[in-house]
């Protein structure tokens, strides 16, 4: 009853200072209330748990994960660095640098432009995750395999986005440019390749949470006894959910920070683009 | 229709590359067969053969290559082994039978579905009242937005495992995921669609003197189809993938994801393939029988073509 009574009281809380803020039209706001309504939830949860006498083999408070986060940052140092660095990173960068050549290649050929795109859109939309467990048999349990489920999930939505990309620039743009009587390769480097860049980082930005979703869930089929996948499935097995949060703290880390740094370079290299001024 | 005739050679090329990769990748099986059966193989000993590069043992021992094709476990199956297999296990056995992929692929896909159904009508309902309430807006949308650079199904074993702990089983854990996965796609696209009418649009209502809810049904709403059937896309696709996973952590004994593991368990290759088959053509006839309605759906709506 009392419990009831707490959480009734903090939603008020929180929710009264959001709609309070968010009234103000306060431009700080912006930044605020979304931090007030995450904090709102992580103190329910606190409570919740905590008053409902919650078993940590169901759901461990906040304070239990941030207690197993601190306690070992080497394992999941030691896992981000197997997962993350070594399988998603180096799969990323194979994969999306395969597929940038090969849309190159592509766009030069009206014809396989016509029969790769639809191809590649269809193969986009299948669960690629499905190659896991053949990747890993053929690749090994190391991060080998990891990084080639990664490299065959983000090849697709980089080539559709950098062949769509390639075909932005308008005739007009293009008549200036053989005016100037450019070649084709100054073409593609100073005409339509800045004007695709919008269209790549699209693909790489989707293709960041795929990297890490491939590498990840390759680990459930198999790995060596280290990684962000295999921590999960054997502390699942263990019942041990503190680490599974913690571990799934990480993930949400890594996700973000790599996102966001795709999206600085994007900053940084179509400044011109509308979506980008301010 | 002018594209029929690139995408069919774009297939046919893929498809030739498959055989030909095919020779190499098993060529040390067939050779060790073959050298039991009683040929004589170019490096007499097995030791020397698995140092050896695959594509100097083909060129050595030309006679295994037709051999390559026909294993019982091949590192890579040929493409005819992977659909005789499928033909097998889905023309040939009962729908009932637990050997039949039509009955391991409706296992998945009733998960898959009942998720979609749940994402996406929390995912709607929210997108509503985001879009009418702006504490909404600014507390859950930025959360919206950043979940979708996570690798949410990372805590697809946790929600099983949970959920099994305190009863729940069978159908609904994976549907949970599932329905995990649709739900952020769904939320962020069908905000940007109820907010896709411009404001001359909004002004026009206002001159009618139309309610909110006129405002909602006539103007927002039928903006909003494009954007939401773009996202029904990306939505059950990824549930899809999340009811597969699902299928993964518990050792489940039924599913398409079941059939991968079991697959990769004892080595049998072509039961991998043929289920990551069914699962691509479950997935392209879930994707296109969306692209269908949102067709018919727009048609209806008095959009062009």
């Amino acid at each position: 009853m009392i419990v009831t009574a707490q959480l009734c009281l903090v939603w008020a809380l929180g929710w009264g200072a959001n709609v309070a803020l968010s009234r103000s039209g306060h431009r700080i706001a912006r930044l605020l209330v979304p931090m007030i309504f995450g904090l709102t939830l992580l103190i329910l949860w606190q409570i919740a748990v905590r008053g409902f006498d919650i078993p940590g083999v169901i759901l461990p408070a906040p304070t239990d994960i941030a207690a197993r986060f601190s306690t070992s940052l080497p394992i999941l140092w030691a896992d981000l660095v197997q997962t993350f660095f070594k399988g998603a990173l180096s799969g990323y960068v194979i994969g999306c640098v395969a597929a940038f050549l090969t849309a190159i290649l592509v766009d030069r050929s009206g014809f396989l432009q016509r029969g790769l795109l639809p191809v590649g859109n269809f193969i986009a939309a299948l669960p690629i995750v499905g190659t896991a467990p053949i990747l890993v048999m053929w690749f090994g349990f190391d991060w080998e395999s990891k990084a080639a489920v990664v490299v065959v999930m983000v090849f697709f939505p980089v080539l559709i986005n950098t062949v769509a990309g390639l075909q932005e620039t308008t005739a007009m743009q293009r008549d200036l440019m053989q005016t100037y009587s450019a070649s084709y390769l100054q073409t593609l480097i100073k005409l339509r390749l800045p004007a695709a860049m919008p269209f790549i980082f699209n693909g790489l930005k989707i293709s960041t949470t795929l990297a890490l979703v491939g590498a990840i869930v390759a680990e459930f089929f198999g790995s060596p006894t280290v990684g962000m996948g295999f921590r999960i499935s054997t502390s699942v097995g263990q019942l041990a959910l503190d680490m599974v949060w913690a571990e799934i703290v990480v993930a949400a880390l890594a996700g973000s920070a790599f996102y966001g740094v795709i999206a600085a370079i994007e900053k940084g290299v179509t400044f011109w683009h509308p979506s980008q001024r301010k | 229709m002018r594209s029929i005739i690139p995408v069919l050679t774009v297939i046919a090329v893929i498809i030739g590359l498959w055989y030909l990769a095919v020779v190499p990748m098993n060529i040390k099986e067939a050779l060790t067969q073959a050298e039991r059966a009683g040929a004589t193989v170019t490096p007499p000993s097995a030791r020397d053969r698995r140092d050896a590069g695959a594509f100097g043992l083909v060129m050595q021992n030309s006679f295994a290559i037709g051999a390559t094709f026909n294993q019982d476990r091949p590192r890579l199956p040929a493409p005819h082994q992977v659909m005789a297999e499928l033909w097998d296990t889905t023309v040939d056995k009962r729908i009932t039978s637990k050997r039949s992929l039509v009955y391991h692929s409706w296992i998945t896909l009733s998960a898959t579905l009942l998720g979609f159904a749940i994402g996406t009508g929390l995912g709607i309902l929210l997108a509503v009242g985001i879009v009418h309430s702006r504490v909404m807006d600014l507390s859950v949308m930025p959360w919206a937005i950043v979940s979708q650079t996570i690798p949410i199904i990372a805590i697809a074993p946790m929600i099983i495992v949970v959920l099994y702990s305190i009863g729940v089983q069978g159908l609904l854990p994976k549907a949970v995921i599932s329905a995990y996965l649709s739900f952020f796609p769904v939320v962020v696209g069908m905000v940007k669609g109820l907010r896709s009418p411009d404001a001359m649009q909004l002004d026009l209502l206002r001159t009618y003197s139309a309610t909110k809810t006129q405002g909602f049904f006539k103007l927002r709403l039928p903006a909003s189809m494009p954007y939401l059937f773009a996202s029904l896309k990306i939505g059950i696709a990824a549930s899809l993938v999340g009811a597969i996973v699902g299928e993964l952590p518990t050792g489940a004994q039924s599913g398409l994801g079941a059939r991968m593991l079991t697959g990769s368990y004892y080595g049998q290759t072509i039961q991998i393939w043929s289920a990551l088959f069914a699962a691509a053509i479950v997935a392209a006839a879930l994707v296109g029988f969306i692209g269908l309605v949102q067709k018919m759906m727009l048609r209806r709506m008095g959009a062009g073509a």
